[in-house]
């Protein structure tokens, strides 16, 4: 943790659950800051300012979206999405149960600024003590008057309802989060019209994500300059082969190279091979690829995305095709259905991989998943879930395909077959 | 007779309050029956339809879509493997493997005296863990088969 952190130093030690260690480190002063001496606009040009982006994968700048809310719409809401379910994402996790009163503080500062009185957050079925949590951080905000009728004294309502899902990657999807929060099946929404302007019970809707929103205490406390000064700060989830997996707060552009380092380095006698630099969904990076800023547009130039900022780390025993098949199988699993191009293509592509790795493959297997995925880009898809299957698929297709070509030749893995042979001089 | 008490019913019936529309009790009604139940037979989607004055065919469709309703008993316990990449990269196959022989139930089935329902999950969230598995509502790991098998332990006597 950074000296000068602003998240994790919440969660750190005993953690910041319990609101009196919330308040003695300064917790809420932000919120009443704003409501008492700050214009609604003022603390939506100070986030726009700020250059905070969504940290749910998309990237979109809050303060823009919150400009998109209608300002005369008698009824508006704050959606947190709690859904955290990309591959290998752990951050809001790490919020909601150590610190979640960041967040209630988030809510209150977005609600203020888009003029929202009832919030709902949305908290994947999984996370029993990260609801939990912050149940009790709700409750307790109440009974200190920071949310409820007449917060801080001045004239502002403000009510939040958490919700649990029930087991659906693609609810964590904004539209079809919403349609979820509805009592419906999670299938997304076409757009336009965005959530800012027909959302939850098809009125103006502000959705964010945990970590989007617990930033938000900092922005205000430090402002737009001082806050950009710090990175701006990210959390990025790091796991795979690397010593120390966990949640690491570094400045946004901090290359592969120091995440992998900061998390314990590789494990004794290990090489890195590869990585995903933002969750399942991203292109697969390489070793030319350490020292890229892990920021937006380094990463899209290098080919792939930052996301939702999970580097998942692969060292010389992992098997590429054997990755990329779950990553594969995982948007299989999680399609909703309402699009053929994901429903089926995934079951396509699954099938292929099965006949690879079951030592079936044939080499005309490789131009079938090239095309399949070429099927799965362009727009073909209703929603980013089918979308996300090209990136990592092409990327592994593209850097690793005699890996691809010796499991088909021989129906064997090399990385185990390259094992066993060190084994083996080593013995 | 109702399937669900009268108590159950009530907490159903006051579950819309929290929302502008009533649709959206339906998902924590569900969660409400299942406790209940220990499941949802076709009665209990009936009878949630009925509470909430919803068409038995949209509590279907919500119900089999997520899934943590269970339209078939369940066993006592539920044992989410996570399978996923952090967890895969850390031996997650190794694990899978142990429990489907433990368990003597391919991944997805309930065991013979209904003790644990096992099934193969995606993410979990908990990376730092890997690689790692969820038993009812407790994370675990990162995990070694030995640990696995002490973990069933002590949920089956629970």
């Amino acid at each position: 943790m950074p000296a000068d952190s602003i998240l994790l130093k919440f969660t750190a030690g005993e953690g910041t659950a319990d609101i009196a260690a919330y308040l003695r480190m300064g917790g809420y002063e932000a919120a009443r800051h704003a409501v008492a001496t700050l214009a609604p606009e003022s603390v939506i040009d100070i986030v726009e300012q700020s250059g905070l982006r969504g940290k749910g994968g998309a990237g979109f700048p809050t303060g823009r979206k919150w400009k998109f809310i209608p300002k005369g719409a008698p009824v508006k809401y704050i959606v947190v999405n709690g859904d955290e379910a990309e591959p290998c994402t752990f951050k809001d996790h790490l919020l909601l149960e150590r610190a979640p009163h960041l967040l209630v503080e988030g809510i209150i500062l977005a609600a203020y600024a888009v003029g929202a009185r009832k919030a709902y957050v949305y908290v994947r079925r999984e996370g029993y003590r990260a609801r939990e949590r912050l149940r009790e951080a709700v409750a307790a905000a109440y009974a200190h008057d920071f949310l409820g009728r007449g917060i801080f004294g001045k004239e502002m309502d403000l009510e939040v309802v958490v919700h649990s899902g029930a087991g659906a990657y693609i609810a964590g999807e904004e539209s079809a989060l919403l349609e979820s929060l509805e009592g419906k099946r999670a299938m997304p929404r076409a757009r336009p019209p965005f959530p800012a302007v027909v959302g939850l019970y098809g009125k103006p809707t502000v959705i964010n994500n945990v970590e989007t929103l617990s930033h938000l205490p900092a922005v205000i406390r430090l402002g737009p300059e001082a806050y950009r000064a710090l990175g701006p700060p990210a959390l990025f989830s790091v796991s795979g082969h690397v010593r120390r997996p966990g949640v690491y707060e570094r400045p946004l552009g901090t290359p592969m190279r120091e995440l992998i380092a900061a998390a314990g380095g590789l494990r004794q006698g290990r090489r890195f091979k590869a990585a995903f630099p933002g969750g399942s969904s991203s292109a697969i990076l390489t070793a030319a690829h350490l020292d890229v800023p892990m920021d937006y547009e380094p990463l899209r130039a290098a080919g792939s995305m930052l996301g939702s900022a999970s580097l998942i780390v692969m060292d010389d025993t992992a098997c590429i095709v054997r990755a990329a098949a779950r990553a594969v199988g995982f948007y299989k699993e999680e399609s909703c259905g309402k699009c053929t191009p994901c429903r089926e293509g995934t079951v396509w592509l699954s099938q292929i991989f099965d006949r690879i790795l079951g030592g079936r493959g044939r080499m005309e297997d490789l131009d079938l998943l090239a095309h399949i995925s070429k099927g799965l880009t362009n727009g073909a898809c209703f929603c980013l879930l089918g979308e996300s299957v090209p990136p990592s698929l092409d990327a592994s297709l593209r850097h690793f395909r005699h890996e691809y070509e010796y499991h088909i030749r021989t129906g064997r893995c090399d990385v185990e077959d390259g094992l066993a042979a060190t084994v083996a001089v080593g013995a | 007779m109702p399937l669900l008490r009268d108590e159950a019913r009530d907490e159903i019936r006051r579950l819309p309050d929290r929302y502008e529309q009533r649709q959206s009790a339906l998902i924590p009604a569900l969660f409400v029956a299942q406790r209940e139940v220990g499941w949802l037979p076709p009665e209990a989607l009936r009878e949630v339809g009925d509470l909430l004055n919803l068409p038995t065919s949209e509590v279907v469709a919500v119900a089999s879509f997520y899934r943590f309703f269970f339209l078939e008993p369940p066993g006592k316990h539920l044992v989410l493997l996570c399978t996923n990449l952090a967890c895969l990269l850390n031996g997650a196959e190794t694990l899978r493997r142990h429990l489907e022989e433990r368990l003597a139930v391919a991944a997805g089935q309930t065991t013979a005296d209904g003790q644990f329902t096992f099934r193969e999950s995606e993410c979990l969230a908990a990376c730092d863990l890997a690689p790692m598995m969820m038993v009812d509502r407790e994370r675990y790991g990162p995990l070694t088969p030995a640990q696995v098998d002490e973990i069933l332990e002590r949920h089956r006597a629970r």
